[in-house]
């Protein structure tokens, strides 16, 4: 396919390995921060092709994961009542709340529907003026830009029945809270091509200088990652520590203006919680005043739920690349796609869903790092 | 509506305690299996079949292999590109009955059609069934209608039983797949699955798809013919797609399958489909080509012959029996490690980004 087989051409793959390890004289640890990228890495056994000594620790990327319990809890209250019909993307329906999903849900009567783009749940509430149309709207800066401008267009068309449970969070804040932790061992990110297409690298610029990391925006395709993690190695050896882009095909410096003028107007920057991971100070986006009457926690006044993880899931040790999935005790026992305990064993780019999917398996006997602590 | 309480379920795990049938159970993967190997088999206590469970049973009768299949089609919407549920109906038996290596010899259709549901598109789906079942060579020789009142249907749903004669020199099954083995498939996958998603959700992507459903025995028949015993199991990859069809004859088998994931011949706009929507091809319904373990010694035979059908036309051999890893499907990844290919869980969901 055009634009597609180019980037997963074995030869050009073998290619940028042999390359890969010529260049590596020692070990680096590397941290792809797209739960998109994990995907492919674990899809394609791309870390287990790699030079020994390269580490792939794998990121909090994947907006499914990091989303909190409690606004996936809020989110049932909200779809179980007899007035609402709740739209999300398909990956959100699987995600365990506290007491239920939302494929459950719907299964036991409520009108929960899968949406591919926001803007389907802004003309489900045109076509039905006397249901309230709520759209869950999670990820990162990727999904933040049609967020926005379904609530712009939802203003324009006057709506008063359609609101958004918004669940936002921003990739920088993240990395930053990665690299301050005590246990970091991140050396190098694989950054989010995705992400960059709408907002470019400049945010990345000081923290490459102040943590010494090189960081280099990175596709999603098998060379993309082959390529990206060969120049993140090169500047490790070269002791460089800058911002390059591997998917110049997509992203350019300063990104796509009209798409974060968008988000500028329609949400604001606030301290976010993330599943596993705990709050980061400004690291997610909330609706502006100025259309707070979009806002679903307020219509249906479910802002005050609380919630608590399993304990057993250590999905925070996870998402920041503190263990792996093979280390935690539930891993493929009592935590499989099947009967997931955390969201990273839900979601088709989290993490441990993606481990399974591959048939990782927990070695036998091998001692456990990084349990519930 | 009434409400529903979301705080009443009691346990934190719902999807392996809920009480409910979710559309998962339907999806032909991993929730299918566990429906029926918990559910619906017990329940027939020593009335349940003997053996693997197969696409279509061989019953003897008087020193003949009858073979006996039915299934029931539900599909929205009931017309898309490439076919509508009639002629769906028809290929699907006929190709459940193929793959115990039987030629069709009676068709009986049952409809189950909703109050208010427009004649017109009842005639045309008949119509669809009379074309099909002519085409295919088989005559409808029994049925059945009824008429249930509005919303308890989805507007209409067939139901499709097949009668077949098994072919002299094969008897393909499930627990046939032995080391050393070719997989041979027939044909593209992945076009019906993103054809029917297309068209339901409306996401424009049919202008360049259609569904591959057509009937496959006259395909089986040449296979036969050139393979002999050799053929020694088939399956169609319908829902779960081929990793559930492969992930069956390894788990019914006890064998392992390597297959080279270049090798799967996936049509351009199905793939630019599921890479938008984030699906895997191998996990995509079809309707129209089949997969199939032959012997190592007459795999080049059984290949020439399927593609002189011009079903199978683009036949290829995806891999390899393995007798390590019994009852696990491993691919082989472009950048030239290895994965497992498992099952999916429940419904195919998009992903978010």
């Amino acid at each position: 396919m055009k634009y597609l087989d180019e980037y997963r051409d074995p030869r050009l793959a073998r290619v940028l390995l042999d390359e890969l390890h010529r260049t590596t004289t020692r070990p680096w640890s590397l941290m792809e921060v797209c739960g998109g990228q994990t995907h492919t890495i674990v899809r394609q056994g791309i870390d287990e092709v790699l030079p020994p000594g390269i580490r792939m620790i794998h990121g909090p990327g994947c907006p499914v994961c990091v989303t909190p319990l409690e606004t996936l809890d809020r989110a049932m209250a909200i779809a179980a009542r007899p007035e609402v019909t709740f739209t999300s993307f398909g990956d959100m329906l699987r995600v365990p709340g506290s007491h239920t999903d939302l494929l459950a849900l719907k299964a036991r009567g409520a009108d929960v529907r899968v949406v591919y783009s926001p803007m389907d749940a802004v003309a489900l509430a045109q076509q039905q003026p006397d249901r309230e149309v709520v759209f869950l709207a999670v990820g990162f800066e990727t999904t933040a830009p049609a967020n926005a401008t379904a609530v712009l267009h939802a203003a324009t068309l006057g709506l008063t029945n359609f609101t958004m449970l918004v669940s936002h969070v921003l990739v920088p804040p993240a990395m930053t809270a990665i690299l301050d932790a005590a246990e970091c061992e991140v050396q190098g990110f694989l950054a989010a091509g995705h992400v960059c297409t709408v907002m470019g690298w400049t945010e990345y610029e000081p923290l490459a200088a102040r943590y010494r990391v090189p960081i280099v925006v990175t596709g999603f395709e098998p060379l993309d990652l082959l390529e990206g993690i060969l120049m993140a190695v090169r500047q490790l050896e070269q002791g460089r520590f800058e911002v390059e882009n591997q998917y110049a095909r997509a992203v350019q410096r300063t990104g796509n203006g009209p798409a974060q003028e968008a988000v500028r107007r329609v949400f604001r920057i606030s301290d976010r919680a993330w599943r596993g991971i705990g709050t980061i100070g400004a690291s997610g986006l909330e609706l502006a005043d100025a259309y707070a009457a979009f806002d679903a926690t307020r219509r249906f006044d479910v802002g005050r739920l609380t919630a608590a993880e399993d304990p057993r899931c250590i999905a925070g040790r996870i998402l920041t690349g503190l263990s792996v999935p093979t280390d935690c005790p539930a891993y493929g026992t009592t935590c499989t796609p099947r009967s997931p305990l955390g969201a990273p064993m839900v979601s088709s780019e989290g993490t441990c869903a993606a481990f399974h999917r591959a048939g990782r398996r927990r070695p036998a006997g091998a001692a456990v790092s990084g349990g519930a602590r | 509506m009434t409400a529903v309480d979301p705080l009443a379920a009691s346990c934190p795990l719902p999807l392996a305690e809920t009480e409910r049938v979710l559309l998962g159970h339907g999806s032909g993967g991993q929730l299918s299996a566990e429906l029926i190997g918990d559910v619906l088999v017990p329940a027939l206590g020593s009335a349940a079949p003997a053996g693997a469970l197969e696409d279509a049973a061989v019953v003897p009768i008087d020193g003949v292999d009858v073979v006996l299949s039915t299934d029931a089609y539900v599909v929205s919407p009931l017309f898309f590109p490439g076919g509508d549920i009639g002629a769906l109906a028809v290929h699907g038996t006929v190709n459940d009955l193929a793959m115990r290596a039987a030629l069709p010899v009676a068709l009986a259709v049952a409809y189950v059609v909703e109050e208010g549901f427009p004649l017109a598109d009842l005639r045309r789906v008949a119509a669809s069934v009379g074309a099909a079942a002519r085409a295919a060579g088989v005559p409808v020789v029994t049925g059945d209608t009824k008429v249930v009142g509005r919303g308890a249907a989805d507007g209409l749903y067939v139901v499709t039983t097949g009668v077949g004669q098994r072919l002299a020199g094969a008897a393909p099954s499930a627990t046939g797949a032995a080391p050393g083995d070719a997989v041979l498939l027939s044909g593209p996958i992945g076009s019906h699955g993103t054809t029917i998603l297309s068209v339901r959700e409306g996401l424009g992507f049919d202008a360049d798809i259609c569904s591959d459903t057509q009937p496959l025995h006259r395909l089986v028949a040449a296979m036969v013919d050139a393979g002999g015993d050799a053929v020694h199991a088939l399956r169609d990859p319908t829902r779960g797609g081929i990793a559930s069809a492969l992930n069956e004859i390894a788990v019914t088998s006890g064998v392992g399958i390597e297959i080279d994931e270049q090798a799967l011949p996936v049509p351009a706009p199905v793939q630019a489909a599921c890479e938008i929507l984030g699906l895997d091809p191998a996990h995509v319904a079809n309707e129209g080509c089949l997969v199939a373990f032959v012997a190592a010694h007459r795999a080049d035979a059984v290949l020439a012959a399927m593609r002189s059908r011009p079903e199978g036309r683009a036949a290829v051999n995806i891999g390899t029996v393995r007798d390590t890893e019994p009852g696990r499907v491993v691919v082989r990844t472009s950048v030239g490690s290895r994965r497992i290919l498992d099952m999916l869980v429940g419904e195919q969901l998009p992903r978010i980004c």
